[in-house]
């Protein structure tokens, strides 16, 4: 490496196939205890659906598992590993405790369906966890029954429509802004309405005139995310809201940046008329490789008959319990009460965090964003100056001119010992940068970072081909993801 | 705060460094009128001593020392090797983001890999995805992923399937202009053929079934198959087991199965996080909503794997794409496939032995005493007792005794009265059943003598 890195050294790491290809029979992990009935024949009781044979389903034992599974962790980036700049996933710090507490046996070993009277620890973490993201958001009424935020996007616009049908006014369209997440018209189309993208202005914000213009009474909501992708603050919310409300539509946001707000400003208290949460990103549960995500959707008092069945209330003689009597409610959007486990995790983040807890995470998100705009200013694109709250985007102008990409900045970055930040998102920057630190980091790795993003500004200079082939460090290189996906491999197969 | 990796000297310095004098500065865009000027009303910072205690009394609250019993209808209560929590508590896994930076994220794409060959094999179909967000929203976009397939938008649902799988895709139907006819079960507890071979028309787009079904019956799935595909329908099979097709005849018939991988190692949970996944046929993957991992090789030739056929996504297709789904499951996926290595083909086939000779066992001793409905078709685990008594008063007496007993129909099937649907794992032991079926012995034999008194007290 033509600049070597404080941060990161190779090592050697393990190889591993896959684990059919350790699978021999006769190997085995497993040991049930003794049947203490009587045996049964399936084949007299099942008949026809008896199974004769599973497969390829492997054959192994225990410690061949245990090395298959922990050599494949080591070749992942984690948060445990380093900052993970990712742009509106705020991959902040996964306490541990949480994980602990959700592994509680009467918390884990919860039957969704056991009686209320044994379920009172479940309701009153339901409870507790609502009103504190009521009190946070600033919101009346809330459900937590959403899998993630698309599935709270998916909630939130279920009740919009109710809303307007109740009224006898169904309207046809959302108006989503063009540097909106991709899940945003994609839930539009789900919930069967018609997107209208909004244009954003010169700063980065919603073109106020542009919106007014595209106001009318087909519009139900507005969906806007606050601050923006950008990691910009709407600052003029309040006129936006006005316009919405003034021709009957709803202005609903997209909490995946709340990170940038707990404990300063809150939804409810500049117009917002409902809004999902992420718990796997403000709120501090694991990511997981992907998921579990939870979606709780917070609104106003008069969407409250709209909310999924059941919710929570508590019963004339104090205990709690749920009430599934709820002829107005859009129905369920997922069987149970949602990623409970989640809401586990999230209470403990918020008992662990306090009123100041979470007012300086939310200052240290900021300052560290700012922070790392600070010291990549020259040598990266801002395209758009105005302030940033938890995440800067930049673009990749000026490399762009020796051929090198906002990708193969990314990749590179991989061999400086970071995971890379978001890529080529939102789509009004072309090229785009977009890099979220979280309050997770300390102020060492945000100077490593800063480090290594102006050591590849350099090589871009001096040596793009490098750049271009990297990384160059990890045990795969750059692999090819058009032959993926023309010719699919999705499983494996024994060698015929 | 401890999460917290700052000094003050660090923050003063960045601060200097920005070149602003305060925090207050970098939150300037906020109007000022908004901003909130006092401490939110959340409980005051606890420490982790005093977070554990609170939660553990939360944890008594619920049942701790209950295991769940004779609790299913689609959470099944089964062991959990200890290794599944050993894995996925590494924080390589748990702490990572999705695979979408392949060249640093290996790990999790092979395993995701492994999950979707297990899933295909288990299933008896030719492709599984990478996870969705539990059994019934994977039915439920199922659902939709046949009416794109097929072109067309009707829907006939059987009854059978569970009530809350059925809630959620009459929620999405609603808005997809889907109309959803519903079938009654037969005394058989199976779905009606004759009343299905009446029910699809040319419109109709899928039928959708559960096997094991809600009241834990085996559907015919071949017959059902042979009615959809006459008329050009396709075929979604709901499995809220998954422990079943240890045993049970995959539904190989089927177009596209939705399964609920929960009991795969994901703990119960009080209802999630779960792990729903949709399989097909390869022919249909690119109307498969969520994420796939394929297999490619990198610029050496050497074997890698990447998330592929995104086209099909919401993050390039936007309103186009075959689902809104971003987020998944994938700890929980990652957790089904330790399971599943775990127990492997052969361990899987002796689990799924040991539930249905519980239920088995159990089913023979309640019946001596109450009436077992649909007793005329295979069931797994699972299997629905009418008593004369009301069964949430039975429950209630049972639970003095730490055993919670079967979940009352009432609410979801109110013409089945006084019938409630019993659930035996490879956890139920013969003692737990033997004492459940004295209770129902007790309840049939007092009946007369002793009207119904707490019922309400149970009731949820």
């Amino acid at each position: 490496m033509k600049h070597p890195t404080p941060k990161a050294t190779r090592h050697v790491s393990q190889n591993e196939g896959l684990i059919f290809e350790k699978s021999s029979p006769g190997k085995m992990a497993w040991k049930l205890p003794p049947l203490d009935v009587p045996e049964v024949d399936a084949q007299r009781l099942l008949g026809a659906s008896r199974r004769k044979d599973l497969g390829n389903m492997p054959e192994v034992s225990e410690i061949e598992i245990i090395r298959h599974f922990t050599r494949l962790s080591t070749w992942n980036y984690a948060i445990d590993l380093g900052m993970y700049p990712l742009g509106s996933c705020t991959m902040k710090y996964n306490p541990r405790v949480n994980e602990v507490v959700a592994r509680l046996d009467g918390l884990a070993n919860g039957h969704p369906y056991q009686p209320e009277k044994v379920s009172q620890g479940a309701l009153r973490i339901l409870k507790t966890l609502s009103e504190c993201l009521l009190e946070i958001t600033g919101m009346e009424a809330i459900t937590l029954q959403p899998a993630a935020g698309a599935h709270g996007e998916l909630t939130g616009l279920l009740m919009v429509r109710a809303h307007h049908q109740t009224k006898g006014d169904p309207r046809k369209k959302i108006l989503i802004p063009d540097s909106a997440h991709g899940t945003n018209p994609a839930t539009a189309a789900t919930v069967g309405y018609a997107v209208e993208n909004l244009k954003s202005n010169a700063q980065g914000m919603v073109d106020v005139a542009a919106l007014s213009a595209q106001m009318n009474e087909e519009v139900a909501a507005l969906m806007l995310t606050n601050p923006n992708t950008l990691g910009i603050f709407e600052q003029e919310i309040h006129k936006i809201a006005d316009i919405m409300h003034a021709k009957g539509g709803l202005l609903y946001m997209d909490g995946a940046n709340m990170n940038a707000l707990v404990g300063k400003v809150r939804p409810g208290d500049f117009g917002v008329d409902l809004m999902h949460l992420n718990l796997h990103k403000t709120f501090s549960t694991p990511h997981g490789g992907g998921g579990p995500g939870s979606g709780p959707v917070a609104v106003k008092q008069f969407l409250e008959p709209f909310l999924p069945r059941p919710v929570v209330i508590t019963k004339p003689d104090g205990t709690l319990g749920f009430d599934y009597d709820r002829p107005r409610s859009v129905g369920r959007v997922r069987a149970f009460y949602g990623n409970f486990g989640m809401f586990v995790r999230a209470l403990a983040y918020i008992f662990a965090n306090g009123p100041d807890g979470l007012r300086q995470t939310t200052e240290d998100a900021v300052l560290n964003a700012n922070y790392i705009r600070k010291g990549l200013e020259g040598a990266y694109d801002l395209p758009y100056p105005t302030p940033s709250m938890h995440e800067v985007v930049f673009s990749d102008k000026l490399q762009a001119k020796q051929g090198v990409r906002t990708m193969d900045i990314a990749k590179r970055l991989i061999d400086y010992g970071f995971h890379p930040y978001t890529t080529a998102f939102p789509l009004i920057v072309p090229g785009a940068l977009m890099i979220e630190p979280s309050e997770s980091e300390p102020k060492e790795e945000l100077d490593l970072f800063i480090e290594a993003m102006g050591s590849i500004a350099e090589e871009v200079e001096e040596d793009p081909a490098m750049v271009l082939s990297a990384p160059h460090t990890t045990r795969v290189s750059r692999l090819d993801e058009v032959a993926a996906a023309r010719n699919p491999v999705l499983r494996w197969k024994p060698k015929s | 705060m401890r999460y917290l990796p700052k000094s003050p000297a660090d923050r003063r310095a960045m601060l200097n460094s920005i070149g602003v004098r305060s925090i207050d500065d970098l939150f300037a865009p906020i109007p000022a009128e908004y901003r909130l000027n006092r401490d939110l009303k959340v409980p005051r910072q606890m420490a982790e001593a005093e977070i554990v205690e609170w939660f553990r009394e939360r944890s008594r609250e619920n049942g701790a020392d209950y295991p769940a019993t004779f609790l299913g209808a689609g959470a099944y209560y089964h062991y959990r090797p200890v290794i599944i929590d050993a894995m996925v508590s590494r924080g390589e896994f748990f702490t990572a983001y999705t695979p979408y930076q392949a060249e640093v994220s290996q790990g999790t794409l092979q395993a995701i890999f492994e999950f979707q060959t297990m899933i295909s094999e288990l299933t008896g179909m030719e492709v599984a995805n990478a996870s969705m967000y539990d059994g019934s929203t994977a039915a439920t976009e199922a659902v939709m992923m046949a009416a794109r397939l097929s072109r067309r938008r009707s829907v006939v649902v059987a009854r059978s399937v569970h009530p809350e799988y059925r809630e959620v895709l009459a929620t999405y139907a609603a808005h997809q202009n889907m109309p959803l006819v519903t079938l009654p079960y037969a005394e058989s507890g199976q779905l009606n053929h004759k009343d299905l071979e009446r029910a699809i028309t040319e419109e109709t787009a899928c039928v959708l079934i559960q096997s094991p079904n809600f009241f834990g019956t085996l559907e015919d799935v071949a017959a059902v198959a042979e009615l959809a595909h006459r008329k050009g329908a396709l075929l979604v099979v709901a499995i809220a087991e998954a422990v079943s097709l240890g045993i049970l005849e995959p539904p190989r018939q089927a177009d596209i199965v939705a399964l609920e991988a929960q009991s795969l190692g994901v703990p119960l949970g009080f209802g999630g996080p779960y792990c729903g996944v949709i399989a097909t046929r390869i022919e249909y993957v690119r109307q498969m909503p969520g994420r796939l991992v394929g297999q490619t090789t990198d610029r050496k030739g050497k074997r890698g794997f990447v998330l592929t056929l995104a086209t099909r996504e919401q993050h390039i297709r936007r309103e186009k794409a075959t689902s809104n789904i971003c987020t998944n499951q994938a700890l929980m996926a990652l957790m089904a496939t330790v399971f599943m290595t775990v127990y492997g083909k052969t361990g899987l086939e002796e689990l799924a032995k040991q539930n249905l000779a519980k239920a088995a066992y159990a089913a023979e001793q309640f019946g001596k005493h109450a009436k077992v409905l649909f007793q005329n078709a295979p069931r797994f685990h699972e299997f629905v007792v009418e008593t004369s008594e009301d069964p949430r008063a039975i429950n209630n007496r049972m639970l003095g005794h730490k055993i919670v007993g079967g979940l009352p129909l009432k609410k979801f099937y109110p013409e089945l009265g006084n019938a409630a649907l019993w659930c035996c794992t490879e956890m139920t032991t013969r003692t737990a059943i033997d004492t459940a079926g004295g209770f129902i012995a007790e309840s049939e034999r007092s009946l007369k003598s002793a009207p119904e008194t707490d019922a309400e007290e149970v009731a949820r």
